[in-house]
């Protein structure tokens, strides 16, 4: 194992982690203001891996203008789910909103499993690669990598300088208190469950752009964002950005010393360590 | 001894002892498939009641313990020739002994961290055995057709693994309803209901918790074994699929969570609508509805839970007073 190996994997394991990193911010935005796990986030992944692929070799779009219009249509998705799957059971015991997710998940998943089978789909997009010094970057993920950046930046914005943003995060800190000085909480919940699914389809959009993907490769990047979420610390936004590069170099490093099969056993043991020694996570999340 | 004197009690057996005792009459291989399919759910769903039911733990992954056991089964199986009896009781106590480990950690943790924890328990001792050679690493363990020469052949085998599914599946029910009415099942509802105030009314709530979790652990362990005897062959993605887990979950939700009969009645209900939905040649304009199964069953669980969340069983034992008596 030569430097130039260990900085690629570093590099490549530093670029795939952000994009991780994401998919993983909007399960952690939905915790962290509903307490609700998302476990449709997978198939809200994959629908988003679809979009983009359906709108770039149908209509021939650019990867990245679908990008936006997958966005959308991601926000608009979350807050009917949220409607009618969810805001019945908010305050119901755990095991409701687990299911209630989860047989979203399992409609998603029926229906474009019937609609567009599960055989293996490629974008074949490529936007050529940037040598710098020893290291080969691919102009896909260093683009997808920017777009992420941009995205959480986007999103601190939005949270801590608009009027929509302190009522979400009002709402994640007190619900009844929120809603006693006057903040409309069931609209502030629907508009977070949106961005968060905005967020899993940005993400599933992105990992498009440069892996092949089959309507269940979602439950893969799902699982992966429970162990970011976890390590970042859950309902901690910012944290899911730093637990997906943890993870993403992870990925990226392991490899040379072991078997590519023992990184999952690695991962997920972590995940369970990090539950039992630190369930707020590394960086501390909320209570 | 007024207990064992419940209608409901009885009902339950005679459901589990008529459904498994059909198929020994008619001597039909395809009857007693749809048994096996409808026992074994059942038999799942009432050993995950005990944890999710009267603890009010969710465990998702509970199908670690049933791949584990199956696992230690076919092992036991295969390599070291054990008779089919021997594995059963190795499983049952792999998932056991897992159960009594995990439990003394996972179960600190309340609520949905629970719930998160058992699904990454899962994954990793599904990745783990994917790479572990004794147990034949991503391809599994597969069984020769030798090993069934000791039961009389294949098919006399299949009637043993099948015999032995309706005992378990008997004494499950007997052993869920022993549990819930003792006064260890009432320390369980007592942490179900408020675990704190449990704890200071003298319930040694990490003790009991953490043998409740190996209740619930045990027989799935042993139906793996058989699964995979019958099957002749155990894979990493078929022993520990989550989704089977969540079926059983969705059984409990159907007929009613912290019930004895709400689970066998959902299991039930559950397997034959899904044999309904896989078996029917109805057409929805150019796609047959067979490929609609998950999403008529996401829908089904969804109505559930934001309507009747008590399941079937609870919401009658709700809307009839009186019919509490028998309904346990």
């Amino acid at each position: 194992m030569n430097a130039v190996t260990l900085l690629t994997s570093l590099v490549d394991g530093l670029l795939i982690g952000v994009v991780y990193g994401i998919a993983a911010m909007g399960l952690n935005l939905i915790w962290g203001v509903m307490r609700v796990i998302n476990l449709a986030h997978g198939a809200l992944i994959a629908l988003g891996m679809f979009g983009v692929y359906l709108l770039f070799s149908v209509l021939g779009l650019n990867p990245y203008a679908a990008l936006l219009l997958v966005a959308l249509l991601g926000l608009l998705a979350g807050v009917v789910i949220y409607l009618v799957a969810i805001a019945r059971v908010i305050n119901a015991p755990h095991l409701s909103t687990l299911l209630a997710t989860f047989a979203v998940n399992m409609i998603i998943i029926g229906l474009a499993t019937a609609v567009f089978t599960t055989t293996p789909r490629d974008l074949g997009f490529s936007l050529g690669s940037i040598r710098a010094g020893p290291l080969t970057l691919l102009g896909t993920r260093l683009v997808a990598a920017a777009v992420t950046l941009l995205v959480t930046g986007l999103l601190y914005a939005f949270l801590y300088r608009t009027r929509a943003g302190k009522y979400i995060r009002a709402v994640s800190n007190n619900r009844s208190a929120a809603e006693l000085m006057g903040i409309p909480s069931s609209r502030i919940l629907a508009l977070s469950f949106g961005i968060g699914t905005m967020l899993a389809a940005i993400a599933g959009g992105l990992i498009a752009t440069f892996f092949s993907f089959t309507i269940l490769s979602g439950s893969v990047y799902e699982l992966k964002s429970f162990i970011i979420s976890v390590l970042g610390g859950l309902g901690n936004p910012l944290g899911a950005l730093v637990g997906g590069l943890i993870l993403g170099v992870l990925e990226g490093v392991l490899p040379l010393a072991m078997p590519n099969t023992w990184v999952p056993v690695i991962e997920f043991l972590l995940f369970i360590l990090i539950l039992l020694i630190k369930p707020s996570g590394l960086l501390g999340g909320k209570q | 001894m007024k207990h064992w004197l419940q209608p409901g009690f009885w009902f339950a057996l005679l459901i589990v002892l008529g459904l498994g005792l059909w198929p020994v009459f008619t001597r039909e291989a395809s009857t007693r498939e749809v048994g096996f399919t409808i026992l074994l759910a059942m038999t799942m769903a009432v050993s995950l009641n005990i944890i999710m039911g009267y603890t009010g733990y969710v465990s998702f992954g509970h199908v670690v313990f049933y791949g584990l056991g199956g696992y230690v089964g076919m092992y036991l199986i295969g390599t070291w020739n054990a008779s089919l009896p021997l594995a059963v009781l190795g499983g049952g106590a792999a998932a056991a002994i897992l159960a009594f480990l995990l439990g003394k950690a996972i179960l600190r943790l309340r609520g949905a961290y629970f719930a998160l924890a058992t699904i990454g328990v899962n994954e990793a001792v599904r990745t783990f055995i994917s790479n572990f050679k004794p147990f034949g690493g991503p391809t599994g363990i597969e069984l020769q057709f030798s090993v069934y020469k000791p039961y009389g052949g294949a098919t006399q085998a299949l009637w043993l693994t099948y015999y032995a599914v309706v005992g378990i599946a008997a004494f499950a029910v007997i052993f869920s309803y022993y549990l819930k009415t003792s006064k260890f099942g009432l320390g369980l509802m007592a942490i179900r209901e408020d675990e704190d105030a449990a704890e200071v009314l003298g319930v040694a709530t990490p003790n009991i918790k953490t043998l409740a979790f190996v209740f619930s652990a045990l027989l799935p362990g042993m139906l793996g074994v058989l699964f995979f005897f019958k099957n002749g062959n155990v894979e990493p993605g078929d022993a520990f699929r989550l989704h089977f887990s969540i079926e059983s979950l969705v059984m409990i939700m159907l007929g009613g969570q912290g019930t004895l009969l709400g689970p066998i009645i959902g299991a039930l209900g559950y397997q034959r609508l899904r044999g309904a939905l896989l078996t029917n040649n109805v057409m929805i304009g150019a796609l047959p509805l067979k490929d609609f199964q998950l999403v008529i069953a996401g829908l089904l669980m969804l109505l559930i839970i934001l309507f009747i969340p008590a399941g079937l069983v609870g919401w009658l034992r709700q809307r009839f007073p009186r019919s509490r008596r028998i309904l346990v």
